[in-house]
């Protein structure tokens, strides 16, 4: 045995922290919905309401501050079909690229007759020229009418989510609502932030 | 980046060899945290929060709301910059010059509140539920009946019915907020309604918001 000072080995031992990280990933990976991107910043009033909304089979209405609506569908294979009926409705042909396209759309908000146009684009293009848009709903040109009607026929189960921003003004929300009750769907939820129950 | 350690004093030959195996968790560390950071970041723990509601049908007239007892009645109108009236009881021809008939409100629970009148006039369906609710939480009923129980007592004939009528000058936010009153104060029968010529001449008079010129265009739709 020699005199020399032994090297204390500086090995750090990372199993325990590994452990902790993997429980933690799993964790996070098992409770984590992902963030829809929403093509317009939406803030929902407060309400006092705790109904939670279900978790699958939802088609949300997303109303921005100035009235521009825009709808998101979350079942991939239902945006592709709603897309063909409404090519049928509105007799514009869909090819297989741009229904493709359109299935990995997260929401969408144009004028059908735009539609065309704005496949084409990339998809940064996209976020930036989807925010002036959104989809028709007056009188005279009901779009959202129809893509509600066809939503519902793609999938009847789907239930409806309004999410509106709080500024929005009424009558905006009045036609959206007036839409949904001439194609008779009159149960829906209004999406809200929690605020508490005050004591009564 | 496993690392084979020779065992220093292991001197005698012959003996075989004892390695000391340890791997080095460092980069795994790593690349957990940054995965961690990912999902944390790209998460949204809550879901949001839902208010349900239902409409009428537009083909079917619904006789509860146009049969209810006058004195029971309380109609909410949302006006221009946030503002809350109510009246109570119908309108009648002489009501339109009657400064009483409208009263100015707010949401936010004071005195003179849409909440203060709500649950004055809903008094006994409040009392009511509150039982109810302390009976549930020490366990007594069971959630099930509790809900139950809660429908049944909002049925009382005596609570007011309420029409949320919006002009159109108000926002999303002044309908939830009525909404969310109904909530508060337990109204069992409430309904959203299309805000009538008649409104809007009560609202001009009492209040001179030009609310009467803009929805000429409206009535005509």
């Amino acid at each position: 045995m020699s005199n020399k000072i032994k090297k204390k080995s500086t090995f750090i031992d990372m199993t325990a922290m590994s452990d902790v990280t993997v429980l933690l990933l799993t964790f996070f990976m098992l409770t984590s919905t992902f963030v829809q991107k929403e093509p317009v910043q939406v803030n929902p009033p407060q309400s006092v309401s705790e109904i939670k909304i279900p978790e699958t089979n939802i088609v949300s209405v997303l109303i921005e501050q100035n009235g521009k609506v825009f709808m998101s569908l979350d079942k991939q294979p239902d945006r592709r079909e709603v897309l063909q009926k409404m090519g049928e409705f509105y007799k514009i042909e869909f090819t297989n690229e741009e229904l493709k396209k359109f299935e990995l759309l997260p929401s969408f908000g144009v004028p059908i007759r735009g539609m065309k146009e704005f496949l084409a684009l990339s998809t940064e293009e996209q976020d930036r020229m989807i925010m002036n848009y959104g989809i028709p709903c007056d009188s005279l040109n009901n779009e959202f009418k129809e893509w509600m009607r066809n939503s519902k026929i793609v999938n009847k189960d789907l239930s409806i989510a309004i999410k509106a921003d709080h500024a929005t003004p009424y009558p905006m929300i009045r036609d959206i609502m007036n839409t949904l009750q001439d194609l008779r769907e009159n149960r829906y939820n209004l999406i809200t932030s929690l605020k508490d129950m005050p004591e009564i | 980046m496993a690392e084979i350690q020779e065992n220093s004093d292991s001197g005698k030959r012959g003996k075989q060899k004892k390695f000391n195996v340890r791997v080095d968790f460092t980069p795994m560390v790593d690349m957990n945290m940054l995965l961690i950071t990912f999902f944390m970041l790209c998460t949204t723990m809550s879901k949001p929060q839902t208010m349900e509601i239902a409409m009428p049908r537009k083909d079917v007239i619904d006789d509860d709301m146009t049969l209810v007892k006058e004195s029971n009645a309380v109609t909410i109108l949302l006006g221009r910059d946030d503002k809350v009236y109510y009246y109570l009881g119908r309108l009648k021809e002489e009501d339109y010059e009657n400064p009483e008939k409208l009263k100015e409100s707010n949401f936010s629970g004071d005195e003179n509140s849409v909440r203060a009148l709500l649950l004055g006039r809903n008094h006994e369906v409040v009392q009511r539920i509150k039982e109810l609710k302390t009976r549930k939480e020490n366990l007594e009923i069971a959630d099930s009946t509790y809900k139950k129980e809660v429908t049944e007592v909002k049925k009382n004939k005596d609570a007011p019915r309420v029409s949320i009528k919006a002009s159109d000058f108000s926002n999303y936010k002044n309908l939830i907020d009525a909404l969310d009153e109904m909530h508060i104060c337990n109204i069992g029968v409430y309904a959203i309604e299309d805000i009538t010529a008649g409104d809007l001449r009560l609202l001009e008079n009492l209040t001179g918001g030009g609310y009467e010129k803009q929805t000429e265009t409206e009535v005509k739709q």
